[in-house]
């Protein structure tokens, strides 16, 4: 039972920060000075690209292990990382194309970095499905972590291409440039997501984990034999 | 490994009718591409490199997944593996798939040039981009076309997994031809070949050394 109090005390701690920190930011923190109120969506939008990025680092390391090391394990939480990330990278894409309309004037523009966010859903929701179309978990788990490798490996040269083919996204604020009233909410919001995904990552890997265990245990024998 | 070579163009020269096939979907897109974008000459002729780059690209799809029909079939590629190194495999089938699809983009060509009004340009700049691109094109496309043929969804996972990929590829390539059809002020193909070459390279590698993956846990 420890494993499920570890889980849930990283998820209520998550949910609590997420709280506070959305609470300063949405009626604490000064509205932008150009962009007004609208600019507050950054507090969850910058955390979400965060975490995006680390759940499929996350995907890609789970991928190489699980091929190294060859045990289930890492297939259950490359399961649960890829799952994750592609919520992620779709919720990021809404929330940019909600901050983008009032403030560029367009849902969507061909920026490099919202051009590769794009590639990323794209591509991991496809090594989602395939994974969904392979009944062996054997060969799931060995052929999507290949797909994972190569697919993280194409996210830097999709990133340097665009970048070259079209380059409006403003470019990253670091801490200094910022007032420590928007610090703040970032802050809390960026570390409840954290937690919040650790206990996510958990809870899925074992599903995945209670999911492929069902699906190679042995047949029951017949009633009476 | 020449023996597998041998093998694999043995199976395109006796599939021949699937190169017809390959070319007649390649052009009827080609048409459909122009039929979308309006009776525009100008425009059309703009739109040449990108329409010859995606027509390609659809047919791929097409020859790439055909490719593993004869090994698939009767799982004779189980037995394959038992004989030679995945590698092997996978870079006899990548090299064909190569110089098929750079076939048939050689053959598109004058196509382009004669539905589109397109000026081929500096013909030896726009054959290198037609073998470079379609390089970088059938490294993950075998791979995947490995991966795709032997699951439930073959036709649906194959365009699924392999278009994010490639578009990388396709950048680089349009641009590539772009410049070589249209002329090149700034001097800029030379980079754009690069990045192909760059993807190319960064994939033929890479594909080649998780082929072992794909073909020993089938």
């Amino acid at each position: 039972m420890t494993r499920e109090r570890v889980a849930a005390g990283f998820g209520v701690l998550g949910l609590i920060l997420l709280g506070w920190g959305s609470y300063l930011g949405l009626f604490v923190a000064p509205p932008d000075r150009y962009m007004g109120d609208v600019q507050r969506i950054m507090y969850v939008h910058v955390p979400f690209a965060w975490l995006a990025l680390v759940v499929f680092t996350l995907a890609f390391v789970y991928a190489v292990l699980f091929l190294v090391r060859r045990s289930w394990r890492w297939d259950a939480l490359h399961e649960a990382s890829l799952e994750l990330g592609v919520l992620y990278t779709f919720l990021l894409c809404v929330q940019g194309a909600l901050w983008g309309k009032p403030t560029w004037g367009v849902y969507w523009a061909w920026d490099p970095r919202l051009t590769t966010v794009a590639v990323m859903l794209l591509s991991f929701a496809g090594i989602l499905s395939l994974r969904h179309f392979l009944d062996d978990p054997i060969r799931r788990a060995s052929w999507s972590a290949t797909a994972t490798i190569l697919a993280a490996a194409n996210v830097p040269i999709v990133y340097y291409s665009v970048r070259w083919w079209n380059s409006l996204h403003q470019l990253q604020s670091s801490p200094e440039t910022v007032s420590s009233s928007m610090v703040e909410p970032l802050r809390l919001n960026a570390f409840g997501l954290l937690a919040l995904t650790v206990a996510l990552l958990m809870v899925r890997s074992w599903i995945a984990a209670d999911r492929r265990a069902a699906a190679m245990a042995p047949p029951l024998p017949a009633q009476g034999a | 490994m020449s023996g597998l070579l041998l093998k694999e163009f043995l199976l395109v020269w006796r599939g021949r009718a699937r190169i017809a096939a390959a070319l007649t979907f390649a052009a009827a897109t080609l048409l459909m591409f122009s039929f979308s974008a309006g009776a525009d000459g100008r425009l059309l002729q703009r739109l040449a490199p990108g329409f010859l780059w995606l027509a390609i690209v659809l047919a791929s799809t097409l020859t790439l997944q055909a490719s593993f029909d004869a090994e698939t079939q009767d799982g004779a590629l189980d037995g394959l593996v038992l004989r030679a190194s995945p590698g092997a495999i996978f870079y006899a089938k990548a090299l064909t798939n190569w110089v098929f699809l750079a076939a048939l983009a050689c053959v598109l060509l004058p196509l382009i040039a004669a539905l589109f009004d397109a000026s081929l340009g500096t013909l030896p700049r726009v054959l290198a981009v037609l073998v470079l691109g379609t390089a970088a094109l059938s490294a993950p496309g075998t791979l995947y076309a490995t991966l795709a043929g032997r699951s439930r969804a073959a036709s649906l996972l194959l365009p699924l997994l392999y278009f994010p990929l490639i578009i990388p590829a396709l950048v680089g390539a349009v641009k590539a031809t772009e410049l070589a059809f249209f002329g090149d002020p700034m001097n800029q193909w030379s980079g754009w070949v690069g990045l192909l070459g760059a993807f190319s390279m960064v994939f033929w590698a890479l594909c080649g050394a998780l082929s072992s993956a794909i073909l020993e846990d089938g």
